[in-house]
């Protein structure tokens, strides 16, 4: 993939250090699921934001400094949901198996 | 309008999949999305190029509107239905866009391209031919949409519902957290608006939630529908989903969308600005 970075996904253009990144990679059986859905849930389990994953089951949300949620929809498979925090200037990576 | 008018099952995409009276038109907030895969049949809309004035920052203009429907072979007589990603919200603008200038028979596929995938439904690459059409608009419908005047005069008097997620309504982010976060314009919302994010009208799969659910909800957070009603967002599209609920499927027609939005309202100079999860005081 073209710039690709750890997480799968180019960072090209965005200042890393103003953001609180979270991201990371939806996998079944070790192999990526490029059709999935994540969504990112706030403290208090309101909805944030939601992306699908790429072809490689990537996935990246830019948050704040925190306590979050993710949670993986994919076809065929239960939801998952998966806690992860979050600061600003740092990528947290976050490995996802549905 | 009624929920039975608005929307569509996917089951009710696929039955009809070849039917000729039909236009299926993606549109996403990923403009990749359908050259990657999408439902047979369907064309594209990309809003960043179709849906927008190239030059200022505005809709597109009557002509405009016509020309894009003319050269994408939709008659004025045909059923245009509308999905997308992000649970419909960019097909949710599309769908606004049709009513503002006067398609009736428009609908949306409840759940859109998330609740095809998530289905296991099948996407094509084959892009479809269509024949030119002459497509003739009505004249904008300034009774749906609300201009920057429209909000500041509503505050305090009339419901403002911001549909953005809690954390951008208190100002603690400045975008939608799928987009990075640095950005000109001032945090927080207008003084009385009310935090009813998009997301709480919709479930898990992207399908809306039932009419009793979504006028509880509203209610609940304070929404009086004796009143006019304005939903904005960062830059409305996640708006034009609750003007969805709100206007066609619970049919409160004095709602408007303020497509400005956040980014309008936050860069405006003078404006009042709340800051913190409190709605404010007028």
């Amino acid at each position: 993939m073209c710039g690709a970075t750890e997480g799968g996904l180019s960072l090209d253009g965005v200042d890393v250090a103003k953001e609180a990144v979270v991201q990371g990679q939806v996998t079944r059986g070790g192999e990526p699921v490029g059709n999935a859905y994540v969504r990112l849930l706030d403290r208090t389990g309101e909805f944030t934001a939601e992306v699908p994953t790429s072809a490689t089951g990537h996935f990246r949300f830019f948050t704040r400094d925190g306590e979050w949620t993710l949670r993986a929809l994919a076809p065929k498979a239960e939801v998952v949901d998966q806690a992860v925090v979050a600061a600003i200037g740092s990528v947290a990576e976050v490995a996802i198996a549905v | 309008m009624s929920r039975e008018e608005t929307l569509v099952t996917t089951q009710w995409v696929e039955d009809n999949i070849d039917n000729d009276q039909i236009v299926l038109i993606e549109v996403d907030e990923d403009t990749t999305a359908y050259d990657k895969g999408h439902i047979k049949n369907a064309i594209k809309f990309d809003w960043s190029i179709d849906l927008q004035d190239q030059i200022r920052r505005d809709i597109i203009s009557k002509d405009g509107f016509e020309a894009l429907l003319s050269k994408s072979g939709v008659s004025n007589h045909h059923t245009v239905v509308l999905y997308g990603g992000n649970n419909n919200w960019f097909a949710a603008y599309a769908y606004w866009y049709f009513k503002l200038y006067g398609h009736q028979d428009v609908k949306l596929v409840d759940g859109g391209r998330k609740k095809w995938e998530l289905e296991s439904r099948e996407l094509v690459q084959d892009v479809p031919e269509r024949t030119a059409t002459t497509y003739t608009a009505q004249k904008l419908d300034s009774t749906k949409r609300a201009n920057r005047d429209d909000v500041v005069a509503a505050i305090g008097t009339k419901n403002l519902v911001d549909v953005r997620s809690p954390d951008e309504y208190a100002g603690r982010l400045l975008a939608p957290a799928h987009l990075p976060q640095e950005q000109a314009q001032r945090a927080g919302h207008p003084p009385t608006a009310a935090n009813i994010p998009w997301s709480k009208a919709a479930n898990d799969d992207g399908t809306f939630k039932s009419n009793e659910e979504l006028t509880k909800l509203y209610e609940d957070a304070g929404v009086d529908f004796g009143k006019d009603t304005i939903a904005y967002c960062r830059i409305g599209e996640r708006s034009s989903h609750t003007w969805v609920v709100l206007h066609e499927l619970l049919g409160h027609e004095n709602t408007k969308n303020y497509d400005g939005s956040w980014v309008e309202y936050g860069s405006l100079v003078g404006v009042p600005i709340v800051l913190g999860d409190e709605r404010g005081e007028a």
